[in-house]
């Protein structure tokens, strides 16, 4: 890592707590990370890690109980709507699934509309707005005018995740947060989505924080790994030293457990 | 949403529920149109008239009169005098007197009226007879006066000057009136009430106040549950914990008791037919509230509010354009079943003699008060209550067969 | 020729719409599973691979119909079977079927073992509680799996726990095939590894005959099943044995899907993945030439004319392309660079 990269994110103590008495859970315990410009982080963990609480925290959808996290070297503050939109200029998500992702009831351009809105470009003429779009569509393989007037239904769960990337592309944030978003779709379509990811990394000069349960992805995309279970951070590193000489026994289990085409897949550690 | 329309209108329940609703609905439009009586005017003169139609005796006899030779005429005439009961009733008479049963055949009219006229006799004591029914069958033998006559009436009015009866016209036991040409018939379908009037007229005017009442009732709950729900349900935290509060308190009192005191305490003379309503509204809004409530929570951890959120859209907008147009279908539906509860708690009222005021309009309530304190269904008048339970049971069903044929729309897992 | 468990031949079913028209979403597909080995399908969502696994059964419901063809289960042809008939001889005896959620199988006001009293109950009505304890305790404990699951309602239990516990229920009555449709995809990776080693050792003990191994993720059907074969719009494209449908793909799909493989694996990262641009053809009306045409990277005008019939090849190999073996991998050669 160059020393001289900007920091962009930065994480010391994050805690989150659910509930009280009883129902106490500990979601996120005391969480340290950095993102850099340019930088590709992923964060591997089973269901019930923490995982997803984490991502709202760090896009700031939900307060943490404890610790601070500093955007661009100063504490973020989310106080009042104003410095929230703020922060969102520079922090975007793309979630799991994609059908949950839209409005029903709204047509796609909506989408694409909201994103040029909140670019501050939404006095523009219309056909300046058209012209934005439909280079966004293209980026991800979409037909613009094929897409207008359509509804989220009508397309397929691919499609919805490629539009996905383009309302990134719209908008241009310095850090994009991608929660689980191979998960729901199969191995065909996922190549392209991280085709594309990566290409606007390269391109606009984009993080990209991965939120996963598949190591052999983290294995690929990431320079940075961290392992996470029951709210901790067990292992981080860069990807190869984490994957391929993971020192936590948990790291270790987590890549026997995945199929091996390469090597020899051991069934009999189960 | 034309979809969505289409979706509706082929579900067979939902058509049924509808099409049985704005039957109802035209019938009260309607109706008033031809008949512009008062559904409060008192038309008879005297309780429970049978539900039939009603010629006027004086205009029937001043009609053209038509002659007729009807086969069954003289059969009909005696037949309406002296039924079955009557028959059986002369015949135990007469074994009672001595006479032999296989002589007697309740049948043959003739004979059996020649066997009475010449055996019955007021003054002889058959031995185990009550009083009462000696003068049962007294009553009995001056009903029969004339039964078997063939004589006509003689009609006369009397002389001004003279003080004499002038006959000025006969009536032949052939003599037919056309009813078109009486001027005036009264067809009542439903009879009078307790009070003399004309029930269908009655009914049709309260079916449409208690729709009224009904839709006040439901929106007002409807639109209290909806916003408490919204609220409690997104913005959540101190103001949750606020609007539970309230909402449990109400809860925890049935509503049934609280309307009947704040009625009560209303008293007689505030109560009109929106007030009702409006009680009825405020005191029903509870199970909207936690339904929407409930359903508001679900949606608000949503990726779509979440990423409507990260594109710095208000509190307001969220409400509105990510969580309305979702629970949209459930809060009509709400409606829908409010209305119907509506008209129910206001039946009941009424029923307790608490609902709107007796003097202006007729509720399906009031209606059903009267006839049970009038005590209409222990004299077997059943006009008077009947039709009333037949409506109150219609239009519940319709609105809630409505609402199941929309449930199975947007719950495609329901249908069957 | 050695003994066929399960045999298809020209096997075509049809989903018959709302607005009456036929998706033909299994198109003369023909396959053949021998005693102790088991067949990998794949293929991308919307291939037609489960529609297919439900087809195999003989077990059709509206809107799904059986068209043509034949399927032969361990000599038995029950090609247009009625499904009454199919359930009482087929399921559970011959064939078993797993879905991707045969978890939801469970009654949760119900003890596991009540659950397999049902399903043993269905075909041998006579059986008593303590046979089928016995023999459940003993199969569960080949398998890997504890016996105190057999006490315990389903809400104790783990997902991964009470997959493994239907997958092993569901070969109970000793069927000769097992189907499975996604059996693990719900679950997470040591679950899966769990699940996987269980359908492992269902076919090393000789509990099932053949498998049918039904999924998307390519690394799985590597390491579980001896031949692999590859759909595409109700079609196959492809067969092969594993190793050489993963390392030698002579189908340009199956080039693509082997191609965007993300393995764990030192010398992965600097791979390029290859995407496979668009969307399979809607079978409602399928394109008259090679269903793959429109997004293949080596297409020629031929491949739009004519349908492409498969290539034997010989030694269970076959691809549906008009290119010869020297030409694909020449294409796949000069690609790489």
């Amino acid at each position: 890592m160059i020393k001289n990269k900007k920091i962009y994110l930065s994480a010391k103590g994050l805690t989150k707590v659910f509930g009280f008495g009883r129902t106490r859970t500990l979601a996120v315990d005391h969480v340290d990370l950095d993102l850099y410009e340019g930088e590709v982080i992923s964060i591997v963990g089973e269901s019930g890690s923490g995982k997803t609480t984490l991502a709202k925290l760090l896009l700031g959808l939900i307060n943490p109980t404890e610790g601070e996290i500093y955007f661009e070297g100063k504490e973020r503050d989310l106080s009042t709507n104003k410095k929230r939109v703020a922060y969102w200029k520079n922090i975007q998500a793309i979630f799991q699934d994609p059908f949950s992702s839209y409005n029903i009831f709204n047509k796609i351009d909506a989408v694409l509309l909201d994103c040029i809105r909140m670019r501050g470009d939404g006095r523009l003429p219309y056909s300046e707005k058209v012209e934005m779009m439909e280079k966004a569509c293209s980026f991800v393989n979409l037909k613009f005018d094929e897409m207008t007037n359509k509804y989220p239904f009508e397309l397929s769960g691919g499609q919805m995740q490629r539009l996905m990337i383009a309302r990134i592309f719209l908008l241009n944030p310095k850090i994009l947060l991608a929660d689980e978003i191979t998960s729901m779709i199969d191995a065909c379509s996922r190549a392209t989505i991280l085709d594309m990811l990566l290409q606007l990394r390269d391109d606009i000069g984009m993080s990209v924080i991965f939120i996963t349960h598949d190591i052999g992805l983290a294995y690929f995309v990431s320079d940075k790994v961290y392992i996470m279970d029951q709210g901790m951070f067990v292992e981080s590193g860069t990807a190869d030293e984490v994957i391929l000489n993971p020192k936590e026994p948990y790291t270790q289990r987590l890549i026997s457990d995945v199929p091996k085409i390469y090597e020899e897949w051991d069934l009999s550690t189960v | 949403m034309k979809h969505t329309l289409g979706q509706i209108f082929r579900s067979p329940k939902f058509l049924v529920g509808f099409v049985i609703f704005m039957a109802i609905l035209l019938l009260v439009i309607i109706y008033p149109l031809f008949v512009t009586d008062n559904p409060l005017g008192i038309i008879g003169q005297g309780t429970f008239f049978e539900p039939g139609i009603y010629v006027n005796v004086y205009d029937s006899l001043r009609s053209p009169q038509y002659i007729l030779n009807l086969d069954n005429a003289a059969i009909n005439r005696i037949a309406s005098r002296l039924g079955d009961q009557e028959r059986q009733d002369m015949k135990e008479w007469l074994i009672e007197y001595g006479v032999p049963e296989d002589e007697i055949d309740i049948d043959d009219t003739e004979s059996l009226m020649e066997l009475w006229v010449n055996n019955y006799d007021s003054t002889i004591v058959v031995p185990g007879m009550t009083a009462a029914k000696r003068k049962y069958y007294v009553r009995l033998d001056a009903s029969l006066e004339g039964i078997l006559a063939t004589e006509g009436f003689h009609i006369s009015v009397r002389n001004e000057e003279t003080g004499d009866l002038d006959e000025v016209g006969y009536v032949n036991q052939k003599d037919y009136v056309n009813v078109n040409q009486v001027a005036n018939v009264r067809i009542l379908p439903l009879g009078t009430d307790n009070f003399g009037r004309d029930m269908l007229t009655e009914l049709v005017a309260a079916i449409g106040v208690s729709l009224k009442i009904g839709l006040v009732a439901g929106l007002i709950a409807t639109m209290i549950g909806l916003s408490l729900g919204l609220l409690a349900g997104y913005i959540g935290g101190w103001l949750d914990d606020i609007i539970m509060f309230i909402t449990n308190l109400f809860t925890v009192i049935p509503s049934f008791v609280l309307l009947i005191l704040i009625s009560y305490s209303i008293g007689q003379e505030q109560r009109g037919a929106i007030t009702i309503a409006a009680v009825i509204g405020l005191t029903s809004w509870v199970w909207t509230t936690r339904a929407v409530r409930a359903q508001v929570i679900s949606l608000r951890n949503r990726d779509h509010v979440n990423l409507s959120k990260l594109s710095g859209h208000s509190v307001l907008h969220i409400i509105v354009a990510d969580i309305l147009p979702y629970i949209a279908s459930y809060v009509f539906m709400a409606l829908i079943l409010q209305i119907s509860s509506g008209i129910l708690a206001e039946a009941g009222l009424s029923i307790l003699g608490l609902g709107p005021k007796t003097t202006e309009v007729p509720t399906l309530g009031l209606m059903m008060n009267w006839a049970m304190i009038y005590s209409a269904h222990i004299m077997g008048k059943w006009w008077a209550y009947f039709p009333v339970i037949v409506a109150i049971a219609l239009v519940s069903f319709s609105l809630n067969l409505m609402n199941t044929g929309l449930d199975q729309v947007f719950n495609p897992a329901l249908r069957d | 020729m050695s003994n066929y468990m399960l045999e298809v031949k020209e096997l075509t079913t049809k989903y018959i719409t709302r607005f009456k028209e036929n998706v033909y979403a299994v198109d003369h597909v023909s396959l053949a599973v021998e005693e102790g080995k088991s067949l990998g399908i794949a293929g991308e969502s919307g291939c037609g691979k489960s529609t297919l696994a439900l087809s195999l059964m003989g077990y059709y419901f509206p809107p799904l119909h059986y068209t043509s063809g034949e399927i032969i289960i361990n000599g038995k042809n029950i090609s247009g079977m009625d499904p009454d008939s199919v359930r009482k001889l087929i399921l559970g005896k011959e064939i078993a079927y797993i879905p991707q959620s045969a978890m939801n199988a469970l009654n949760p006001t119900q003890k596991i073992i009540r659950f397999i009293e049902d399903v043993v109950h269905a075909h041998h009505p006579d059986a008593s509680k303590e046979y089928i304890l016995e023999l459940a305790t003993e199969r569960f404990e080949t398998l890997g799996l504890p016996p105190n699951v057999l006490e315990k309602y389903p809400v104790e239990l783990s997902g991964g726990m009470k997959q493994r516990t239907v997958i092993a229920t569901s070969v109970i009555l000793g069927p000769k095939v097992l189907i499975a449709d996604e059996p693990s995809s719900a679950l997470d990776v040591t679950s899966q590894k769990k699940v996987i080693k269980m359908l492992r050792d269902m076919m090393d003990k000789g509990i099932i005959k053949s498998m049918i191994f039904i999924t998307h993720e390519l690394p799985l059907l590597y390491n579980v099943t001896d031949d692999i074969m590859v759909m595409y719009a109700g079609q196959i494209v492809e067969q092969a044995s594993a190793k050489n449908a993963v390392f030698d793909p002579l189908h340009p799909y199956a080039y693509g899907l082997m191609g965007a493989i993300i393995v764990p694996e030192e010398g992965l990262r600097d791979v390029s993945l290859r995407a496979i641009p668009g969307v399979p053809p809607n079978l409602k009306d399928p394109p008259s030439g090679c269903r793959f045409a429109e997004r293949c990277k080596f297409v020629q005008p031929e491949c739009l004319v004519n349908s492409v019939l498969m290539r034997e090849l010989g030694n269970n190999r076959a691809y549906r392309c008009i290119f010869t073996e020297e030409e694909l991998r020449e294409f796949y050669q000069n690609d790489k660079k």
